[in-house]
């Protein structure tokens, strides 16, 4: 879905998502370094269930809801890549949303 | 932690950064908080970085773009407190005359400020486009698309179509065309006959000759790249089927001067304009008007962009869209202001050196009334389908809506209630405004009458841990 302009400087990095290594640049947000390796949707939609990707890219529709380390509602779309991070899609709607009986 | 502060200035887009540049130019303190990790704003994302990495992309980013250099590098001359990748998400009010209280989150701790003026520069956000489809992967904002080419160097592949009308597009397209990224097609919902709607404001236009000429040639770039262009388009609506994981756009179809369409599409990029984001001023209680041409809230402000609550200002897009220069001039205007009322400039002095910015905003202000009449604001999204969804985080459609308010649902604060409309993760920021629109085109009220959600703290997604390490009171 996207592919990457030439890059002559900037350096390699890594991190995981679901579990899955991926490689990306330094200086990308986390959202853009997922669209670059063709991950489409980042989440599920809590009422429907429905896939999600990025929208306005600006931290402004929270459709690139990620979990990070740990930590849910991250906005993949503001957040710098950082090496070794551990990146989930967000389930912690979903979750809640199953505890109350759905 | 808590600490005092003359000034915090929030956003360091154009406006921000120029306000604070004159605040702390004059002597205040001033604390400058923004989300991303370097300055710019959305306008001029990522500038330095690419100044420092990839420079070869200056040269099809443009130089509206390069200007931001100029503007980052004027700020970081200055002695702020600059706090990137810092979230504000309450502005607590502690009555009449009394300093502010501002919570933010870095890194996952909470700090509060408290100021004696608050600069909100939180600048523009894109109208959300509520067409059937518009939440499939792979339909965004060309926004997003362009915000993703500045920070990251990344660009769509396969089928890129733009689909929408304003200057935004028409520059991305320029960059595009220009980087030598192939694009599908150009779907232009810009009404015909923008040269004769717009005609009447061209005298005034002439002013701005220079930004006039600009956008002549960009059209022409367009025109000539060869790129399918489908004009007068309406009807939108994004197709998708399933893929491995999910669902995927895949075709966008409309009607064109009397045809209808469908054509492939792997990346949708919607766009309708730009709209002041309110959501620091709606928290605060600031009174907001609603602007016919450019169908959109503002906050009502006087010439200095201090708000109706005394010691809050707003500078740039945030009190309405007259684009980045003009924002650089506000955020000046601003900052002199700011910088008067502490006490380290003379009335005389701030009056003065204001004087210049607000001659060169009004050459900057000249070409808005004909680039909002050549391309209006959408019309139709008060009428669009019940089938479509307006609230994205709870998905509530305009048909639930409409539903809700045949069974007495008042208002955009009582649809929260009824339907959990507004509620999501982005905090009403992706349906306020279609909210507004469908509640004003379905009653027949006035959009100023219907108003818009109350914004409540937090609004960003705090932890627990957060807020419980606050002090007493803040909230």
């Amino acid at each position: 879905m996207f592919q990457r302009l030439p890059n002559l400087i900037r350096k390699p990095i890594s991190f995981s998502f679901e579990g899955q290594e991926i490689e990306a640049l330094e200086g990308d947000t986390l959202a853009s370094a997922l669209l670059a390796v063709g991950v489409s949707s980042l989440r599920d939609a809590p009422v429907s269930g429905t896939a999600r990707a990025p929208y306005c890219m600006i931290g402004v529709c929270f459709e690139c809801s990620v979990e990070i380390d740990g930590v849910s509602h991250q906005q993949a779309c503001l957040i710098p890549v950082c090496q070794d991070m551990d990146v989930r899609r967000q389930q912690a709607e979903k979750e809640a949303g199953d505890a109350l009986g759905g | 932690m808590r600490s005092e502060v003359d000034v915090v200035v929030i956003g360091a887009g154009p406006a921000g950064m120029a306000a604070a540049v004159a605040a702390a130019g004059a002597g205040a303190g001033v604390v400058v908080l923004d989300e991303q990790v370097e300055p710019g704003g959305q306008i001029y994302r990522a500038i330095e970085s690419v100044e420092r990495n990839r420079p070869a992309d200056l040269s099809f980013l443009g130089d509206a773009y390069v200007h931001g250099s100029t503007v980052a590098g004027a700020f970081r001359a200055v002695r702020t407190d600059y706090r990137p990748a810092s979230t504000v998400w309450q502005v607590g009010d502690l009555g009449k005359g009394k300093r502010r209280d501002v919570v933010y989150s870095r890194n996952g701790a909470a700090e509060t400020l408290s100021v004696k003026h608050l600069v909100i520069a939180t600048g523009a956000l894109e109208r959300p486009v509520p067409i059937p489809g518009w939440t499939l992967p792979g339909v965004m904002t060309v926004g997003a698309v362009q915000s993703a080419l500045k920070t990251s160097g990344i660009y769509p592949t396969g089928n890129l179509v733009l689909a929408g009308s304003g200057p935004l597009m028409l520059q991305l397209a320029v960059q595009l065309i220009t980087a030598h990224v192939p694009i599908a097609a150009i779907v232009d919902t810009t009404p015909p006959g923008g040269l004769s709607r717009a005609f009447f404001h061209l005298p005034r236009a002439l002013a701005a000759g220079e930004t006039l000429l600009k956008g002549w040639r960009m059209l022409r770039t367009v025109n000539r790249s060869g790129v399918p262009i489908y004009r007068g388009a309406s009807h939108l609506q994004a197709h998708g089927s399933k893929q491995t994981r999910g669902e995927k756009v895949t075709s966008l179809s409309f009607r064109s001067q009397g045809t209808d369409y469908a054509i492939d599409a792997d990346v949708v990029a919607l766009h309708e304009g730009v709209t002041p984001n309110t959501q620091l001023t709606r928290l605060l209680q600031a009174e907001h008007r609603w602007d016919d041409r450019q169908r959109c809230f503002h906050p009502l402000t006087n010439q200095w962009g201090e708000t109706s609550e005394p010691g809050v200002y707003v500078a740039g897009d945030g009190g309405g869209i007259a684009g980045s220069l003009a924002a650089e001039r506000s955020g000046m205007i601003t900052g002199l202001a700011v910088a008067q009322s502490l006490g380290l400039l003379a009335e005389a002095a701030r009056d003065f050196i204001s004087e210049e910015q607000r001659m060169r905003r009004f050459i900057d202000l000249s070409i808005r009334p004909f680039l909002d009449s050549y391309y209006p604001a959408p019309n139709w999204i008060g009428k669009v389908g019940d089938d479509v969804i307006l609230c994205r985080c709870e998905e509530v459609t305009a048909g639930q809506l409409r539903a809700a308010m045949a069974h007495g649902c008042s208002g955009p604060n009582q649809a929260k209630s009824f339907l959990r409309c507004g509620m999501g993760a982005c905090q009403g920021r992706m349906c306020a405004a279609s909210v507004t629109e469908v509640m004003a085109a379905t009653s027949g009220a006035t959009p100023d009458a219907v108003g818009s959600f109350r914004i409540r703290p937090p609004i960003k997604p705090v932890t627990l841990a957060e807020v419980a390490a606050l002090e007493q009171g803040v909230l």
